[in-house]
């Protein structure tokens, strides 16, 4: 992908990841801060694509190590968020 | 699979980050929110698995020993740690990316710099630089992050600390940093100085993530926490452009986006800036500790307690982090509960920033069920506190400290705080004598009206419970 189009698409996202955050209530901001957080691990994505059949050995155990954080970041994330967020539904469903 | 498949689903997987971003800030649909960014996670992930030329051995093992710890870390994890969690799971996240940058200048070396960038459309210089954006701001996500993971779980004490010539220290590195990517990035090197120029930006990276935690103190760790979350995201971004993907750069952007701006809510709600948290050394020894207190602390039994809150007709809870470390959040409501019973209007008084993150209290108060109407946020009980007749405050201290308000001098000055000095009486629930996180003295303890409850926070407020059990 053009290099040009890439730099565009992050000036966008970085205007709605703007947008997106403007008004949120305070008892939201750490199920929010922690959603996000596993967002962050995307990185994942990176990491999958640097064990690739050719890989010398370094980039393996760069790339193994990558992996394992970035899933941990992930699948940690999203439970502990769905968690977090689970209290609040209980009450919403009693009311 | 084709390229242009992949790109449609990574477009998908956007788009359901975004709502599930957009959902996340409503409590009404906040957990659908993140259900659908998960699924877009997990279809930027299968999607990825479809690439040609993957070693599938190594990705299942790391895919299998990741999900494992992550979910076990996630099920067991106590709802009064869950900031430190978090926070150790972004430095994950952040080393993660510090990696991939890593492994593409290896794919490089390997390759010979001037061969590989033969067969590339990107200007070298542009690789080298997002190289070392993924490193450094990954770098600093990691080590700040386990920083802050240590100063909340009180592995590595709480405390800010300022050790001599930090500014200075600091400094050095910034411009050793500065000076070791630039010659990386532009400098015409051999191979092993570049290389060695690479483990320079890691290293220093690593050690300005440490360096800029420590002065800071632990009840300013949720905005740092946040800071380094907003932190993680741009790193994914940043190995996004090294790798050029386009999933990794949008979701990227967006945390970093929306994590710089949710920061700089939270320096809002304490009414200081985001330079005055990072740099101030706030709450370190060698600040200015505000006014002397005049009087002394009143100690006070739990059947003198008992006696007064069952003649109250109105009671103001105001918990903090202290309820949070007692795990003391059931009995309270249990307490909240029995004085509902005895005909007393019950309200919860919820700071913005009390506890180790914003919303901290509401979470563990939801936990333990009390109803979504009983918690008042500040600016609504605030007004109503001069006709409350008790005020308990139960591990709570700076957002009650009244020197916010009247001290001049005092560190705090100008933060919003819930008026627990303005109820007719007020018991302070506390484990011991000691100053607060921010390390300050709070004047709300030394005040006639004020009586403190010394002691584990849950084992007091449960013989109150029980003094009204016997009733």
């Amino acid at each position: 992908m053009e290099l040009i189009q890439l730099l565009f698409i992050f000036v966008l996202a970085a205007f709605l990841g703007y947008e997106l955050i403007k008004k949120v209530p305070s008892q939201l901001h750490t199920p929010l801060m922690s959603g996000s957080n596993a967002i962050s691990g995307i990185t994942i994505v990176g990491a999958i694509l640097v064990l690739k059949t050719n890989a010398s050995e370094i980039n393996v155990i760069i790339g193994v190590a990558a992996l394992i954080l970035a899933t941990i970041n992930v699948v940690g994330g999203y439970l502990v968020t769905d968690r977090m967020l689970a209290m609040f539904k209980g009450k919403e469903g009693r009311k | 699979m084709s390229g242009s498949v992949i790109n449609l689903s990574y477009i998908i997987a956007s788009i359901l980050f975004v709502i599930g971003i957009k959902m996340l800030g409503s409590a009404k649909t906040a957990r659908k929110g993140n259900m659908l960014s998960s699924i877009g996670m997990l279809l930027a992930i299968v999607v990825t698995l479809l690439d040609a030329g993957l070693d599938y051995t190594w990705i299942i093992i790391g895919l299998v020993v990741g999900s494992l710890i992550g979910a076990i870390a996630a099920r067991v994890v106590k709802m009064t740690s869950m900031p430190e969690m978090v926070a150790l799971f972004n430095g994950f996240g952040g080393l993660a990316s510090l990696l991939v940058g890593w492994a593409e200048y290896e794919k490089i070396r390997t390759a010979g710099f001037l061969e590989f960038f033969k067969q590339s459309d990107t200007p070298a210089t542009f690789t080298s630089a997002v190289i070392v954006l993924a490193v450094v701001i990954g770098g600093i996500t990691f080590t700040g992050s386990v920083q802050a993971w240590g100063k909340l779980s009180g592995k590595l004490g709480s405390k800010a600390v300022i050790i001599p010539a930090q500014r200075i220290i600091n400094g050095a590195i910034v411009l050793g940093l500065v000076l070791c990517s630039l010659i990386f990035i532009f400098g015409d090197t051999d191979p092993t100085v570049q290389f060695n120029l690479f483990l320079g930006v890691v290293a220093l990276s690593l050690m300005l993530g440490v360096l800029g935690v420590l002065p800071i103190g632990g009840g300013d760790m949720p905005v740092v926490i946040s800071l380094l979350n907003s932190f993680s995201g741009l790193a994914a971004a940043a190995a996004g452009f090294v790798i050029l993907n386009n999933v990794l750069i949008v979701a990227g952007c967006l945390v970093g986006c929306s994590g710089l701006i949710l920061t700089i809510i939270m320096c809002k709600a304490m009414n200081r800036s985001l330079t005055n948290v990072l740099f101030s050394g706030f709450g370190s020894s060698t600040q200015k500790a505000g006014a002397e207190v005049k009087g002394e602390m009143k100690a006070a039994s739990v059947e003198d307690a008992y006696y007064v809150l069952e003649a109250a007709q109105s009671v103001v809870i105001i918990p903090g982090y202290g309820m949070a470390v007692a795990q003391a959040q059931h009995v309270v409501k249990e307490l909240g509960d029995m004085l509902e019973e005895n005909g007393c209007e019950v309200k919860y008084a919820i700071h913005p920033v009390a506890g180790r993150m914003p919303g901290h209290m509401n979470v563990l108060l939801a936990e333990a069920d009390v109803p979504y109407e009983q918690l008042v946020e500040m600016d609504n009980i605030n007004p109503l506190m001069p006709t409350v007749d008790v005020a308990i405050v139960i591990g709570a201290n700076d957002v009650v400290n009244p020197a916010a308000s009247e001290d001049e001098n005092s560190p705090i000055y100008g933060m919003p705080i819930i008026n627990a000095h303005h109820a007719k009486t007020v018991y302070a629930l506390k484990r011991g004598q000691g100053a607060g996180f921010s390390g300050l003295i709070n004047q709300l303890y030394f005040m006639e009206k004020t009586r403190m409850l010394y002691g584990d926070a849950k084992a007091t407020v449960s013989s109150l419970v029980g003094q009204f059990k016997e009733d």
